[in-house]
C-alpha cells in the first residue's frame, strides 16, 4: 500500500512539472503581460522597467528556471497584478469553492442515488421515464443557463434568496466558512443546485446502469430466495455493490467542481478559486495560473488516490487481486 | 478567453427575460443609509499609489483626497488645496486651514512631501504613479499650510497630475520598509489612512469591499452612513443583482438591456459621455504593411486620399444608433470639445458618402479597392468586436474588402504591439482630461527617449503637429495652450492620421431613490451618489 501511495506522489510531482511547463509557454504565446498591465501611456522605458521588474525580460527558459528553483521550496511567486503572494491568493478562496462542491455534490449524491436506484428497479414504470428525461435535461441545459433561470426565479421573481454573492462567513478553524450561518445557505443555495443538477443527472445514469447489471446476478436471486426482505436486499446487496462505479463517478465530478466551477462562480460571484483563475489568465497573471494548475493537479491525484483506497474498502476482491500482485 | 465569448450573448438574453420578470415583483423598499454598488472589476489593491487602473483609482479617491479634483467633466477644481500659483518651474499650493484625516490628525504640508516621495518607492508596482511626477524635481514644505513643487521646466500638466496623487496620511503610513507601510499592508487596512468622504472598513478579495462615512471630511457632508462594494464581473448577473434588489446602483449594465431597463419604473439609467475615443489606426510606415492584397506591395494607406475615404465610408451616425445601442456620440476628433484642448471646428463628424469615398480610391489608384484585415479586440470596449464588424462591411461597400480579426484583448495588444495590423480598432480615455496627453501618446513621432508617441502604432508622423504639441508642453497661459492644442488637433485630423469612431458613453443602473451622476473618466465614485430627497 504505502509503494503504491510513494509510486502515485511521484507520479503527481511529474505532471506538475510537465504541466507548469506548458504554462508557461501558453501564456507566453497568448500574450505580454506587461502590455496587460501598464498603463497605456507609460513610456517604452517605463514598460522596460515593468519587465525587468518581473523577471519577464529574461529568456523564457530561464524564467521557467527561476519559477523552477523556487518552485521546489514552495515558493511560488507572488502575483503580477496584486503584489500578492500566488499561493496565498489561492488558498484564501478556497474554502469558498469547496464548501460550493461539497454541498453541491452532497446534493446531487442524495437525489442522484435513490433515484437511479428507483430507475433501476422499475425499468418500464412510468415514473423512471420521468427520472430518466429529466436526467438528459439536466446534463444537456448549459449550467450558465440553468444559473440564470434560478436566479430569475428564486432572486427576482420570488425574492426569496439574495441573487448573488457568498453570505456571513464563520471562521472554523483555518477554514472560513459561510454553511454555518442561515445568509450563508440562502446564498449557498442557488449555485450548489446549479452544479448539482449536472452531476445528479449523470449519478442517476450510472446508478441506475449499475442496479440493473446487478439485478439479475446469482446473489440477488439468492437473497431472494432466502426470502429476505426487499430493503434489506437493497442495502445490504444491491447497494454495496453498485457502490464502485458510483464512487468513481463522484470522486471524478468533485474534482471537475472544484477545480473548474468556473462558470457558475462567475454567474454567481462566487469569490472561489475559479474565478480568480478566469481573471488571472485574462490578465496573463502567469504566477496565479501556474500555482492554481500546480494545486488543482496535486488535488486531482490526491483525490483518485482517495477513491482507489475507497475500492479496497468498498470491494474485497479489489483487496484480494493487490495482495496476489 | 474563448468560453466568455461564447457565453456572453446567451447570457443577455436570459437577463432580458429575468429583467421583464422583475418588473411585477420588485419591491421598493425603504432605503437605509447604505449603498450597494456592483463593481465589474474588482481593484487590484488599496494602495492608492501601487497600481494606476481605473477600479484602484476610482476607491483610492473615494478614501483619499488631492490636493486638487477633478470633477465630473475632468476640469479641475481645488480640493485639500484651497488654492494654488504657478509662476514659470515653481508651483505654490495653499492648504485649506484645519484639514484632518479620517482618524482625526491633523494634514499638512508634511503629508503630502510624504505623499509625492512615496511613489518612486512602492516596489513591483505593474502600472506606476510615477507618470505624474514628470518633471517633478523637489516637493518641499514651506509652512504647515504651504507646499512648493519645483519642476524641471515649465510645466503647465503640473495641477492636473496631482489629481492622480491623493493624499496619505505620513503618520499613519509610516513604516519600516523603504516606502513606510507596504501595498500589503495597506490592502488589510493598516495605515489606509486619507482625507476622503469615505473611510476604509475591511475588504474580502473577491466578496466586497466595505466603506464608512468620514466623520472628519472637511467637505458637505458624505450621503450614506456605509458604502458596500461587491464585484460582480459578469454583465447579466450584475443586472439580475440590481432587479433582485441586492445592489443598489450597478456599472455598465450591458448594452442590449438598457431599453427595458430604462422603461422598468422601479429604475433609473444614468449615461454620460467619455472621455474615450474608439479609433482606427492605419499603418503608415512605409510600403511594407501586413495585411493588406491586391496593391502591388504598395501601401495605399500611405496616401491621404485613401484614408479620406475610409473615413467617408463610415456612417457613424448609423454605428452609433444602431451597433452601440445610442450609448456613443460619432467623434470628429479624439478628444470631444469642450474638453481641454479639442477644437470647436470639429465637433461633427462629415457625413458618410460613399460616391466620393470611392472616387478617391479610384483617384489614388485603386478603382477597384484592396482587401485588408482589420484588428480588433474582443471584450475589452463596449461591443468592439460588432463596431468592427460594422466597419469592415462599411468599407467593404466601397470596395475595400476587409475581414476582421477578433481576439481576446491579451492577443490582441500582443500583436498590436508587434506591428502585426495594418489597420486595428481600439479606444484611448485621455487620463488628465486634455488633449495632448490624447496626442502625445496616440499620434506624435514615437521617440522611446523622449518618452513620447508611446501608443503611436500606425507610427504617423507629421512635423507640423509635433512642433505644435511640444510648443503647447511649455505654454502656462491655459487658453494659449488650449488654442495651440486645438490646432494641432485640426491638422492632425485634417491629415486623416487616424479615424476617430466615436465617444464611448458609460452607463450606471440604479434603484429609483439613489441620484448618481456620471463621470466623463468612466469612474464609479460613490461621493456623487445621493439619496432623492
Amino acid at each position: 500500500m504505502l509503494a503504491f501511495i510513494i509510486r502515485r506522489l511521484l507520479q503527481a510531482l511529474l505532471v506538475m512539472a510537465v504541466m507548469s511547463g506548458l504554462v508557461f509557454v501558453g501564456l507566453y504565446v497568448v500574450g505580454d503581460p506587461v502590455s496587460m498591465m501598464a498603463s497605456p501611456e507609460a513610456t517604452e522605458l517605463e514598460r522596460d522597467a515593468i519587465r525587468a521588474n518581473f523577471g519577464l525580460d529574461k529568456p523564457l527558459l530561464e524564467q521557467y528556471a527561476i519559477f523552477m528553483s523556487h518552485a521546489v521550496r514552495f515558493d511560488f511567486g507572488k502575483s503580477f497584478l496584486t503584489g500578492q503572494s500566488a499561493m496565498g491568493l489561492i488558498l484564501e478562496r478556497m474554502p469558498a469553492t469547496l464548501e460550493l462542491a461539497v454541498v453541491a455534490m452532497l446534493l446531487a449524491g442524495l437525489v442522484g442515488v435513490p433515484l437511479g436506484i428507483w430507475a433501476g428497479l422499475r425499468p418500464d414504470a412510468l415514473s423512471t421515464r420521468g427520472i430518466m428525461t429529466g436526467s438528459v435535461l439536466g446534463f444537456s441545459l448549459p449550467n450558465f443557463w440553468v444559473g440564470l433561470m434560478l436566479i430569475m426565479v428564486f432572486a427576482v421573481y420570488l425574492g426569496w434568496v439574495p441573487a448573488s454573492g457568498r453570505g456571513k462567513t464563520v471562521m472554523l478553524g483555518p477554514l472560513d466558512l459561510s454553511v454555518l450561518t442561515l445568509d450563508g445557505w440562502s446564498r449557498l443555495i442557488l449555485p450548489a443546485c446549479t452544479i448539482a443538477m449536472a452531476k445528479a443527472a449523470l449519478i442517476i445514469r450510472v446508478t441506475r446502469a449499475a442496479t440493473r447489471e446487478a439485478l439479475p446476478m446469482d446473489y440477488i436471486k439468492f437473497a431472494r430466495a432466502k426470502g429476505l426482505s426487499w430493503s434489506r436486499i437493497l442495502r445490504v446487496h444491491l447497494l454495496k455493490n453498485i457502490m464502485i462505479p458510483i464512487v468513481t463517478v463522484f470522486g471524478l465530478e468533485f474534482g471537475q467542481v472544484v477545480a473548474f466551477a468556473v462558470v457558475t462562480e462567475t454567474i454567481f460571484a462566487w469569490p472561489g478559486m475559479g474565478k480568480l483563475l478566469l481573471d488571472s489568465i485574462i490578465t496573463l497573471d502567469r504566477p496565479v495560473v501556474v500555482a492554481y494548475l500546480i494545486l488543482i493537479v496535486f488535488f486531482l491525484v490526491m483525490l483518485n488516490l482517495v477513491t482507489d483506497i475507497l475500492y479496497s474498502v468498498l470491494d474485497p476482491r479489489v483487496r484480494l487481486q493487490a495482495a496476489k500482485a | 478567453m474563448p468560453v466568455n465569448s461564447a457565453v456572453r450573448p446567451s447570457l443577455r438574453r436570459g437577463v432580458m427575460t429575468a429583467a421583464m420578470a422583475a418588473i411585477t415583483v420588485l419591491s421598493s423598499g425603504a432605503y437605509a443609509r447604505d449603498l450597494v454598488v456592483a463593481l465589474k472589476t474588482e481593484p487590484t489593491s488599496m494602495d492608492p499609489q501601487y497600481h494606476a487602473l481605473t477600479p484602484n483609482i476610482q476607491l483610492s479617491q473615494t478614501l483619499f483626497d488631492g490636493l486638487v479634483c477633478a470633477d465630473a467633466d475632468l476640469a479641475i477644481k481645488p480640493c485639500l488645496a484651497e488654492s494654488w500659483t504657478a509662476s514659470g518651474k515653481s508651483w505654490t499650493f495653499k492648504l485649506r486651514p484645519n484639514l484632518k484625516f479620517s482618524d482625526g490628525s491633523p494634514l499638512t504640508a508634511a503629508d503630502v512631501v510624504f505623499t509625492l516621495d512615496r511613489v518612486a518607492k512602492v516596489p513591483n508596482s505593474p502600472s506606476s504613479f510615477k507618470v505624474y511626477l514628470q518633471k517633478v524635481e523637489k516637493v518641499e514644505a514651506v509652512d504647515p499650510l504651504t507646499v512648493r513643487i519645483t519642476t524641471s521646466e515649465p510645466y503647465p500638466l503640473l495641477a492636473i497630475n496631482m489629481v492622480g496623487l491623493p493624499i496619505m496620511s505620513a503618520k499613519a503610513a509610516a513604516g519600516p520598509a523603504a516606502e513606510g507601510k507596504t501595498t500589503t499592508e495597506l490592502n488589510s487596512g493598516s495605515g489606509l489612512v486619507g482625507a476622503g468622504p469615505y473611510r476604509f472598513v475591511s475588504w474580502k478579495r473577491g466578496s466586497e469591499i466595505i466603506f464608512e462615512r468620514n466623520p472628519h471630511y472637511w467637505g458637505p457632508a458624505p450621503a450614506w452612513d456605509k458604502v458596500i462594494y461587491r464585484p460582480i464581473s459578469n454583465p447579466a448577473a450584475r443586472v439580475a443583482a440590481l432587479l433582485a434588489g441586492d445592489v443598489d446602483l450597478v456599472e455598465d449594465p450591458p448594452t442590449d438591456d438598457l431599453e427595458r431597463l430604462q422603461k422598468d419604473p422601479k429604475l433609473t439609467v444614468e449615461t454620460k459621455a467619455s472621455n474615450r475615443v474608439i479609433y482606427v489606426a492605419l499603418d503608415q510606415n512605409g510600403d511594407k504593411t501586413p495585411g493588406i492584397e491586391g496593391t502591388n506591395g504598395k501601401n495605399p494607406l500611405l496616401d491621404k486620399r485613401v484614408r479620406e475615404a475610409l473615413s467617408l465610408a463610415i456612417d457613424r451616425q448609423a454605428l452609433v444608433a444602431r451597433i452601440m445601442g445610442g450609448v456613443g456620440t460619432p467623434a470628429a476628433q479624439l478628444l470631444p470639445y469642450p474638453m481641454f484642448g479639442a477644437s470647436k471646428n470639429l465637433v461633427t463628424p462629415a457625413k458618410v458618402n460613399t460616391d466620393k469615398a470611392k472616387a478617391l480610391l479610384k483617384d489614388a489608384g485603386y478603382p477597384n479597392g484592396f482587401t485588408m484585415v482589420l484588428g480588433s479586440p474582443n471584450g475589452r470596449y463596449i461591443n468592439d468586436s460588432k463596431v468592427a464588424q460594422t466597419l469592415a462591411s462599411m468599407w467593404t461597400r466601397v470596395g475595400v474588402k476587409t475581414t476582421i480579426d477578433s481576439n481576446a484583448p491579451a492577443v490582441f495588444f500582443k500583436n498590436r504591439d508587434a506591428y502585426a495590423y495594418s489597420a486595428y480598432m481600439a479606444g484611448w480615455g485621455t487620463s488628465t482630461g486634455e488633449m495632448s496627453n490624447t496626442l502625445n501618446s496616440l499620434l506624435v513621432t514615437p521617440n522611446k527617449e523622449k518618452g513620447q508617441g508611446t501608443t503611436n502604432r500606425s507610427r504617423y508622423s507629421n512635423p507640423e503637429m509635433d512642433k505644435l504639441v511640444a510648443e503647447s508642453a511649455n505654454q502656462m497661459d491655459d487658453a494659449q495652450r488650449a488654442a495651440t492644442l486645438a490646432k494641432a488637433s485640426e491638422v492632425a485630423m485634417a491629415d486623416f492620421a487616424m479615424l476617430p469612431i466615436h465617444f464611448e458613453h458609460s452607463v450606471w443602473a440604479m434603484k429609483k431613490g439613489i441620484s448618481f451622476k456620471g463621470r466623463a473618466d468612466q469612474q464609479t465614485m460613490v461621493q456623487y451618489a445621493t439619496v432623492v430627497k
